[in-house]
Order: C-alpha cells, then sequence, then structure tokens
C-alpha cells in the first residue's frame, strides 16, 4: 500500500516511516512548510523549524524512501494560526493541534497524498484506529450514521472506524484528533500507537534513526519563544491592550493588559496577590466585549457542566442520554458524565462531580474505556 | 528507468571529467602557488584548464579568472567592478528582473550601501528591448548586468547589442553566461561583454568551479582579499580538481557544440511537441525563437507545479518548477511574474531543460506518462473545489 508519513522530523513520525517501510509499505514522507524560512524570522519550534526539516531528510535518505516539502505556509495560516489568534482576542483558549490534525495534517495533506496516489496518511501520533467490519444487520442499521469520504468507497461501506486512546496512557494523543471524519480515519495510519514511548525510543536507536535521541516537542510549535501574548499582538495589533479584574460581584479589583493574555483556571501572572480575605486568585471567565477578567476563588471555578459545539460522533448520534467518561483538556483526567446530543452538532455534558475550569475553546472529548466516541469544541 | 530533465539545475559529470577531478585530486594534488615540482604541476592543470576555457569562450587565457562557482563569479563581477568605479563617482547600476539571484540580491546589497538601481523590464518572451535599457542608461551608471540565457526559460538576450548602448555611455556590461556556456557558441568578442561570468557544473563539469573573464584593461578589485592568487584577482587557493574537471569539460563542450546542441533541440523539441499534443491546457513559456536548445518551460493548466513535480519523481522523473535556488518557497518564479505572466501560470509552471546523456527513451516516457498524471492531479483538485 502506498502511505504518505507527515514527518515532522520528530522521533514519533520518524519510527512510523521506519515501521511502515519495513512493513514493506511504499512509503513517502512529506514535511510540511508552515511559515517562510527565507526572511530570516525567528524559527519555529521543535516540529515545523528548518531543523525539524532537516531531520525528516536525514531519516528518509537513512530509511530510504523519498521525501518532499510541501508548502502548506497560507494553510496553516489560515487553518490553524488565524484560528489560534482569534479564539484568544475572543477569550477562549484554543488547542491549536487539533485544529492543525482534522484541517490541515488529515484534510489538505491528505489530499495532497491522494494526489500521489497513495492510500493513507500516517503521523506519528500516539492514538489507534481500529476497523470494525460490520456484519450485515449492523451494516443495514448503521449505515445512516456512517458517511465514508467517497461514495464508491465500497471498503469504508461496510466498516466503522475507531478511534483509541494510545496504549502509552502518559503519551495519548487521541484527544487531539476527536474531529476526524470516518472518512478521515478510514484513511489515517498510527504506526506508533500500540507502543509505549520508550519503546518508540529504543526502535530508533536500534534502527540508528538520527533523530532517536531528539527530545520530545513541547509546546506550541510556531511560538518557539513560548510567548504567545506577543504573538497574539503582533498577529493582531488591534487587540485591545488594556481591560479591568472584577470580582464575582462586579467589582472592579485591579487593571490587566488585555483579556488575550488569560486562560479560565490561571492563577499565576495576574498581577493581584490575592482576594482580602487572602485565598488566592484564579481567572473564572473572560468578557471580551467589556474587557473584563473575572478572578474569584478556586471554589469557584467548580462546574458539572458544559455545552459543546462542532460536535463530532465517532458513532451513531445518540438519540439517548449516554454515559461516557468526559476528557475536557489533554492533560485532564476524563470524568464520569452523562452527555446529551441535544440538535446537529450541538451536545451538553453534565458530570457526576465538579470539574476544575471548564475552559471555552478547549474540546470536550467523550470516550467509552479507550474508545473515543466523539467530542466537540467548548462554548462554554 | 530513471529519467533526468534538470539539467539547467545541474549536469552529469562527463566520465573524462570525473577521470581528470580524480587525477587531480591524486597525482597532482600540490598547492598550485608552490616553487617546487607538487606546485608546478598543479600549476600546470590550471594552466591546461585556462586555455581550454579561453578557447571555448574565445577569449585569452590572461582574462580568465577561477571563482568558486557562478554565483561568485556574478558577485565578482559587480562587487568588484562596483568598488573600481566608485570613486569616479558612478553609483549607478542597472539589470534585468530576470537575473539569477546571485544578480539581484547582490544588486539589492548594493542598494543598501547607497547605489541606486535599476530593472529594465522585459517583454512577454522574456528579453530586455534594446530601447528600454537606452533609456534607463544615466550619465552615473557604472555597469550593465543582462544575463545571456535565462535559467528558467532559456531565453537569449541580444547582448552585442546591449553591449554597444552601455558603451556608449561609458558603462561596463556584465554578462551572467552559466546557463549558455557550453550550449551555444559564446564568443565574448562578439558579445562585446566586459565581464562574463560562467559555472563547470552547468556543462558536465564538477561543482564548485566558475569562472569570470574579465576583458583586459577592465579595472576590478578583488572581493576575496588574501593571497597573490589569480593574478592577486582571488585570493585562495586554487580547487586544482574542480578546476581540472572545469578545463576538461570546457573542451568536450567545444569540440561537439554544434552537433550536440543539434541533437539536444531536436529530443527538446520532441518532447515540447509530444507534451503540447498529449496534454490539454499547456503552453510555452517564454519563446520558441531565440533560447538555448535544451530549455522548455511549460505551464499546465489547473494543476499545481509543486504537485506535479513529486508526482513526476514518484514515476522516476526529475523535472523543476523554476530554478533549484527556489524550490521549498510558494512565491511564483520571479522570471514568469517580470514576464508579465498570471499568477496561476507563475505557479503551474514546469521546466524541463535536457542535455549530454539525454534519450529519446526518455523523451518518450515523459510524454507517456505526462497526460495520466496531469489528468490524476486535475481531477482531484476538481473534486476538492
Amino acid at each position: 500500500m502506498r502511505i504518505v508519513v507527515a514527518m515532522s522530523g520528530g522521533v514519533d513520525s520518524s519510527v512510523a516511516a521506519a515501521l511502515l517501510a519495513e512493513q514493506g509499505h511504499d512509503v513517502i514522507g512529506l514535511s510540511m512548510q508552515l511559515y517562510d524560512q527565507a526572511e530570516g524570522q525567528s524559527s519555529f519550534g521543535s516540529c515545523c523549524s528548518i531543523d525539524g526539516l532537516h531531520d525528516a531528510r536525514r531519516v528518509a535518505a537513512a530509511i530510504n524512501i523519498p521525501h518532499y516539502v510541501v508548502n502548506f505556509e497560507r494553510q496553516f495560516q489560515e487553518q490553524v494560526v488565524s484560528n489560534f489568534v482569534n479564539e484568544y482576542v475572543a477569550g477562549r483558549t484554543p488547542l491549536p493541534c487539533a485544529h492543525c490534525n482534522g484541517d490541515l495534517k488529515f484534510a489538505t495533506l491528505a489530499e495532497r497524498a491522494a494526489s500521489f496516489g497513495a492510500d493513507a496518511v500516517a503521523t506519528g501520533h500516539y492514538a489507534r484506529v481500529e476497523a470494525l467490519r460490520l456484519a450485515g444487520d449492523d451494516s443495514a442499521r448503521l449505515g445512516q450514521a456512517v458517511r465514508p469520504g467517497g461514495e464508491d468507497d465500497a471498503r469504508s461501506r461496510a466498516t466503522r472506524y475507531v478511534l483509541k486512546r494510545g496504549i502509552d496512557a502518559s503519551k495519548d494523543q487521541s484527544y487531539f484528533l476527536f474531529s476526524l471524519t470516518q472518512a478521515q480515519l478510514a484513511r489515517a495510519v498510527f504506526p506508533v500507537g500500540d507502543r509505549p514511548k520508550t519503546a518508540v525510543r529504543t526502535y530508533a536507536r536500534l534502527r540508528n534513526l538520527p533523530v532517536a535521541d531528539k527530545p520530545d516537542s513541547q509546546e506550541i510549535c510556531f511560538i518557539p519563544d513560548h510567548d504567545y501574548r506577543g504573538f497574539v499582538e503582533k498577529q493582531r495589533p488591534d487587540t485591545p491592550r488594556a481591560g479591568q479584574f472584577v470580582d464575582e460581584r462586579g467589582a472592579v479589583v485591579g487593571a490587566h493588559e488585555g483579556v488575550h493574555r488569560f486562560t479560565v483556571g490561571q492563577r499565576r501572572g495576574l498581577g493581584l496577590s490575592s482576594s482580602p480575605s487572602g485565598t488566592p486568585l484564579y481567572v473564572l471567565a473572560l468578557r471580551p466585549a467589556e474587557q473584563q477578567v473575572v478572578v474569584g476563588p478556586k471554589s469557584s471555578l467548580e462546574r458539572t457542566t458544559l455545552r459543546a459545539s462542532d460536535v463530532n460522533w465517532l458513532i451513531d448520534t445518540p438519540t439517548v442520554p449516554i454515559r461516557a467518561a468526559v476528557q475536557i483538556r489533554h492533560r485532564h483526567q476524563a470524568a464520569p458524565a452523562t452527555v446529551r446530543a441535544t440538535a446537529p452538532g450541538q451536545a451538553t455534558v453534565t458530570f457526576d462531580t465538579p470539574q476544575i475550569a471548564i475552559t471555552p475553546g478547549q474540546a470536550a472529548v467523550f470516550y467509552d474505556g479507550e474508545i473515543v466516541l466523539g467530542g466537540g469544541w467548548i462554548e462554554s | 528507468m530513471r529519467v533526468y530533465f534538470d539539467y539547467n539545475a545541474t549536469t552529469p559529470l562527463a566520465p573524462d571529467v570525473i577521470e581528470a577531478v580524480a587525477r587531480a585530486s591524486g597525482e597532482t594534488f600540490g598547492n598550485a602557488s608552490s616553487i617546487h615540482h607538487f606546485g608546478q604541476q598543479a600549476k600546470a592543470v590550471l594552466d591546461d584548464a585556462r586555455s581550454e576555457l579561453a578557447t571555448l569562450i574565445h577569449g585569452d587565457p590572461s582574462e580568465i579568472v577561477f571563482t568558486g562557482g557562478g554565483t561568485e563569479a556574478d558577485n565578482m563581477a559587480i562587487r568588484g567592478a562596483a568598488e573600481a568605479i566608485e570613486p569616479t563617482g558612478r553609483r549607478h547600476l542597472i539589470a534585468s528582473p530576470i537575473e539569477h539571484e546571485a544578480v539581484l540580491n547582490t544588486l539589492k546589497a548594493l542598494a543598501r550601501r547607497g547605489w541606486r538601481t535599476t530593472l529594465l523590464p522585459v517583454d512577454e518572451s522574456g528579453i530586455v528591448a534594446p530601447d528600454r535599457l537606452r533609456e534607463a542608461l544615466q550619465d552615473d551608471t557604472a555597469l550593465v548586468s543582462i544575463m545571456h540565457a535565462n535559467n528558467e526559460i532559456g531565453t537569449i538576450q541580444p547582448i552585442a547589442e546591449l553591449a554597444q548602448l552601455a558603451h556608449a555611455r561609458g558603462a561596463l556590461l556584465h554578462t551572467d553566461a552559466v546557463q549558455s556556456v557550453g550550449k551555444i557558441p559564446v564568443d565574448v568578442r562578439a558579445l562585446g561583454a566586459d565581464l562574463l561570468s560562467l559555472s563547470a557544473h552547468k556543462f558536465n563539469g564538477p561543482k564548485g568551479a566558475g569562472a569570470l573573464w574579465i576583458k583586459r584593461g577592465t579595472r576590478m578589485l578583488p572581493i576575496l582579499t588574501g593571497g597573490k592568487h589569480e593574478r592577486n584577482r582571488r585570493a585562495g587557493t586554487e580547487n586544482v580538481p574542480a578546476i581540472a574537471g572545469l578545463g576538461v569539460a570546457a573542451r568536450l563542450a567545444g569540440g561537439k557544440l554544434g552537433a550536440e546542441a543539434a541533437r539536444v533541440a531536436a529530443l527538446r523539441d520532441r518532447l515540447e511537441e509530444g507534451i503540447l499534443r498529449g496534454v490539454p491546457g499547456t503552453a510555452v513559456n517564454g519563446t520558441r525563437g531565440s533560447r538555448v536548445p535544451n530549455t522548455s518551460n511549460i505551464s499546465f493548466d489547473r494543476v499545481e507545479a509543486e504537485s506535479l513535480l513529486i508526482a513526476l519523481d514518484l514515476e522516476g522523473i526529475a523535472v523543476s518548477t523554476g530554478s533549484a535556488c527556489s524550490s521549498g518557497t510558494l512565491e511564483p518564479s520571479h522570471v514568469l511574474r517580470a514576464m508579465g505572466l498570471p499568477t496561476h501560470r507563475t505557479q503551474n509552471s514546469l521546466r524541463f531543460s535536457l542535455g549530454l546523456f539525454s534519450t529519446d527513451a526518455e523523451v518518450d516516457r515523459v510524454v507517456e506518462v505526462l497526460p495520466r498524471l496531469v489528468e490524476k492531479l486535475r481531477n482531484l483538485s476538481r473534486k476538492v473545489s
């Protein structure tokens, strides 16, 4: 099978490519150039930097596969960077990696892969995708919900694709992949998802891959200095740069330099020592229209419900409330909840116990054990 | 079978060239500036190469300065002449917008240091009209730099005419002949140029060797300072093996210029006809008249050049979009843009460039494969949009 591997130059996607090549697939490495390297701008972080492209090329040479750099600067700006900036300005906390996966890697890159005759796109994500062959009855029953890309695709018509957590729980990235459709999952391959990270590194060393000991990438790849506030202000110079901290009753308790500089649940960097009673203050909510940052005690961060939009169901859209474990950010322990599909693309989640810092802009992903049932973007 | 149609990026070495490079790397390893036997042997290798190259371009061996390649030769010509002329009060430079980056970015660098620069318009076939130069020349124009043949479209400029105009106003004329030397007859006297750049690896010589021909009497300052190499014009121990290869490549090119050019032109024309006939929505960029015999630049309607290039490579066919130096950028070709082509055509064009080892079978293969690939890409993009 001809498979395009999205190669960042990191150890995970490098091993993904090496594994597929070893299995005898016709592997093509593609690296995405996501910003202009010519003008000597400060380079992006480890995932898409010029060093990353260089490392990807070296790995491709080492495992003897063709490798190309494709230029997706425009698409990256449109699909990922603009959204990132706009979300912060709108008082939300964006999740760029999920947009990059759903809207770039498994969309634009997948289209490009198809143009090279590739049947699938592989990445170095720690997640698993499994094909469930449906029996005739099931096929008829589920036929409504399963809508693979091509009408002519008999393979996926009779198959349901199941997205699961990677077996290395500490590295699991299924949270960032919830928006993949059945058609996208049908063509997705995650070669390292069924291995622990340590085994991935060991394999890289055994194969003498030149990136075997490269550190894991951290943070947001396009903001290498981690100064997301400065990045937002540079991309959107019109961003308001002054506002007020208010308490839960609306009383002004201080001044700040713009709503985009805060995220729900944030405690550090508020420039407010504590409440009059001496308990630490947290960001409870952001009101961009008024440029207000609402602060209060940690107990006020607790909520039991959330509303999600652009919900992507990987099972048939449930007609009755379902029980699920719902994860509300990357490092959150999925918590038991009841999920209701309220309208097409909409859902509400009611947790059994209150959760800390339900943050608009992040994803709420619904799990049954290790299986992703679906997920959406937190609105409130 | 692998097809290599990217000779304007670089060429495979002729077997005799490989042998010469190996010999000069082994037996004649000496430093050409040394007085002893080893130095003398290396010096002899340089002398031979200088003679061979002088013969190829109808210059005098004493007028040739070996460089580390075409880019260095272009830099030396423009910076070296500009610096020598500056005290006379001339502070203006002219070039065309379709020059190689080695020229364009050197002009930009000088502009940051206070030089005025003018880029002449080119017509839709990529040719500089002499009248445009006549209008642009000023009393303090120091140098005019116009390439002999363009790397992307192969168009040949009327250098002799341009040189006359430059000289009439007391300006020097430099021509970047990297893409013409070895492909077509180049006679520095007939061209009337003062400075001419060339590069060995564009005519089956090794990389890292080039030359600047400097007409006798032209005032130049060295851009690399150091020892007294190359008659004080280019400091640094000479790259004897690569220059040996350059010499042999020059001899081989000169020996079969006419016949080989005709052979390659016939292949190129057959390839071009095959593509234009076999693939709907294609057009030749530039002119089919005055151009080097090995180059064809073709636009493919509704196809992204980057995708077609990769699809071709996966079929074992190597071509390029514009120049090799600009790969990895989304910038549309500055050459096609300067010719006034609409944006979509500047981003859907491929360059096919043939050479010494190109065969009929390679042409057949490309003509056979292309229609299928183009149709596939067009169908996909239709589906997506």
